[in-house]
């Protein structure tokens, strides 16, 4: 974080992940929430990523192939004799 | 695949016994629930789906073969996934593919948001925004929309194929950042990287589509 006071929007779109991981030391915590305070463009940005996440949780699971399925089930069933 | 709230050592413990019984009902479920995620790690080594699908055929087959000597020193999910990108590296050598993370580059250094969305360095506020992003918080109904998803899934599709795998595990999938590194075998602060483009991406991807 540049001069290690305060942090700009471009520099806050860079360590969103970092701060969403839990990666940020206290200091650049705190640097980090006080720009949000006063800043609606950051806390939008925040939240659009927040909102892609909870977005990209939502796509369902791929559909096992019936020929897969069928293949490994067989050798499981087989398994078992 | 969100975690149950049992606790998961004993939820463990009692799929493998199931499994270890011959139920095939815990047996699908498991091949079911770890399908999205097997075929997106096989495909980062693979040069195609078909490929793909036979890797993850080719991991059953062996756990099925080594699921009595399963000693649980890992997660039964991490086992299985060893096994499949050993498996994945086997056929991708053969195809004499490169394998991705063992040659991934330290961050790319490109900006993950447009740097023309800010202002320049003779500007007042310098690295600030020139026009605020959308308060999604308001366009509920428009993020909540099936068509957003499609959206989504087809951004993380067009994404290189490390930042896929890491995306669809992480946030698809809900494996944690420790699982997602000893699968794949990268370092953590890669892994967070690779997390934090393919996020970006996705977001720009959403961005377009719901501020029209």
């Amino acid at each position: 974080m540049a001069d290690g006071t305060a942090i700009s929007c471009q520099e806050v779109v860079e360590v969103v992940t970092d701060y969403l991981e839990g990666k940020l030391s206290p200091e650049e915590v705190a640097i980090f929430e006080a720009h949000l305070a006063i800043c609606d463009g950051c806390q939008h940005y925040l939240d659009q990523i927040r909102i892609t996440i909870a977005t990209v949780g939502r796509i369902e699971d791929e559909e096992v192939p019936a020929e897969l399925r069928d293949t490994v089930l067989a050798a499981f069933r087989h398994r078992r004799m | 695949m969100a975690e149950a709230t049992v606790d998961p050592a004993a939820a463990e413990a009692a799929l493998l016994e199931r499994l270890r019984a011959g139920d095939e009902a815990a047996f699908e479920g498991l091949v079911a629930g770890l399908y999205g995620t097997m075929l997106t790690v096989a495909r980062t080594y693979v040069k195609d789906r078909a490929v793909a699908e036979e890797v993850v055929q080719e991991t059953w087959l062996g756990v099925i073969n080594g699921l009595d000597r399963f000693e649980g020193r890992s997660s039964l999910k991490t086992w299985i996934l060893s096994i499949l990108v050993n498996q994945a590296k086997t056929r991708g050598t053969r195809e004499a593919r490169t394998v991705p993370f063992a040659s991934l580059a330290p961050a790319d250094d490109a900006p993950t948001v447009d740097p023309e969305r800010f202002r320049g360095p003779h500007e007042q506020y310098t690295g600030g925004w020139r026009a605020f992003p959308a308060n999604w918080k308001a366009a509920d109904e428009l993020v909540q929309d099936r068509e957003t998803i499609r959206v989504a899934m087809r951004a993380i599709a067009d994404l290189p194929l490390t930042q896929q795998t890491v995306i669809r595990m992480r946030d698809v999938e809900g494996y944690s950042a420790e699982e997602v590194c000893a699968t794949l075998d990268v370092s953590e602060a890669n892994q967070r990287v690779l997390l934090h483009r393919a996020r970006s991406r996705v977001r720009s991807a959403l961005e377009r589509h719901i501020d029209g």
